[in-house]
């Protein structure tokens, strides 16, 4: 192994954590609202994050993240996902791994071991950012009135993941399911899209999920 | 609004996502101190001015992040080609065309 510092970030116990809508009190809004909304809102907190780059031309830096993974590494505009581990192209040499809370530095360490010697980076962004799960049959609409970005199903498969303008800001839109997508939002933001959120789903009805 | 070929998401985007970032093709000077002052004075800060097709430095600053180059008409706003830095522009201004071997100078730019 190389000399860098790998270490946990993420506390052992009795840490008092915030994710980056505490202020917001979202559990308490659970159940209020319409009775059939249009959008559902929920925050995936405390997820791993982690940014890795390398040469995606290299075969031993395909095998070694397949290896370490067991995901392929996605081409351009894709996030592929095994149940709650995603991996997503963000550009022509970097990618994002999100791993269940708690698995971040055992995912580092196994890309570190497969990718040893190699000219590679692995960074833990999980404390800038977070990832908030847009559902419901109008999710959509909300989108089509914040990006410029073409979110019809023909140019949107499920699966597809792009970095955009989104009200005036920038963020990443992905699509997982039929009428589930994801925004992957910076923390500092986090006020400002909430903010964004409530009034954009307002005439759609929004509700929270924990 | 432009739309706009992003040679590494491979598909048009909204004109917002990119900025432009000055003349593309400039080859820093691979042994600075030998040259004289004012060599290192064009490098640094003399850039052309074309009336027609110029080569420019883009990124993709809210998509993948990345620069690139394209060719665009300074009269018309047209962009001819966008392409990976590295690459050689296919659609070129007679009196612009990119000064690449020139030699002492970087070659990948």
């Amino acid at each position: 192994m190389s000399a860098i510092n790998v270490y946990p970030q993420r506390p052992e116990t009795d840490a008092r954590a915030e994710s980056p809508l505490h202020h917001a009190d979202l559990p308490s809004l659970v159940g209020k609202g319409r009775k059939n909304p249009g959008v559902t809102l929920r925050e995936k907190k405390f997820l791993g994050h982690l940014t890795l780059r390398g040469n995606a031309h290299d075969p031993a830096f395909v095998s070694g993240v397949q290896q370490a993974l067991g995901l392929e590494l996605p081409v351009a505009l894709t996030v592929v996902a095994s149940g709650e581990t995603s991996l997503q192209w963000m550009g022509p040499d970097e990618w994002l791994l999100i791993v269940p809370g708690g698995e971040e530095l055992a995912a580092e360490q196994k890309l570190r071991e497969a990718l040893d010697g190699q000219h590679i980076q692995v960074v833990n962004v999980s404390g800038g950012q977070t990832l908030l799960e847009l559902s419901g049959p109008r999710v959509r609409e909300v989108l089509m009135k914040s990006t410029s970005y073409d979110v019809h199903p023909n140019n949107f498969p499920v699966g597809k993941a792009v970095g955009t303008v989104f009200a005036k800001s920038q963020l990443v839109i992905r699509r997982t399911g039929e009428d589930t997508w994801e925004l992957l939002i910076r923390r500092s933001f986090s006020d400002y899209w909430w903010l964004w959120l409530q009034d954009a789903c307002a005439e759609h009805g929004l509700s929270i999920a924990s | 609004m432009l739309h706009i070929f992003c040679p590494h998401c491979g598909e048009l985007r909204s004109e917002e996502e990119f900025h432009a970032a000055g003349q593309a093709h400039i080859p820093r000077p691979l042994d600075p101190s030998a040259c004289t002052d004012e060599q290192w004075g064009d490098y640094l800060f003399f850039r052309d001015n074309p009336r027609g097709l110029h080569h420019e430095l883009w990124i993709h600053a809210a998509g993948c992040r990345q620069y690139f180059n394209a060719t665009r008409d300074t009269v018309t706003y047209e962009i001819l080609e966008t392409y990976p830095i590295g690459a050689r522009p296919q659609a070129r201004a007679q009196e612009n065309v990119p000064q690449l071997a020139v030699t002492g100078q970087g070659e990948k730019v």
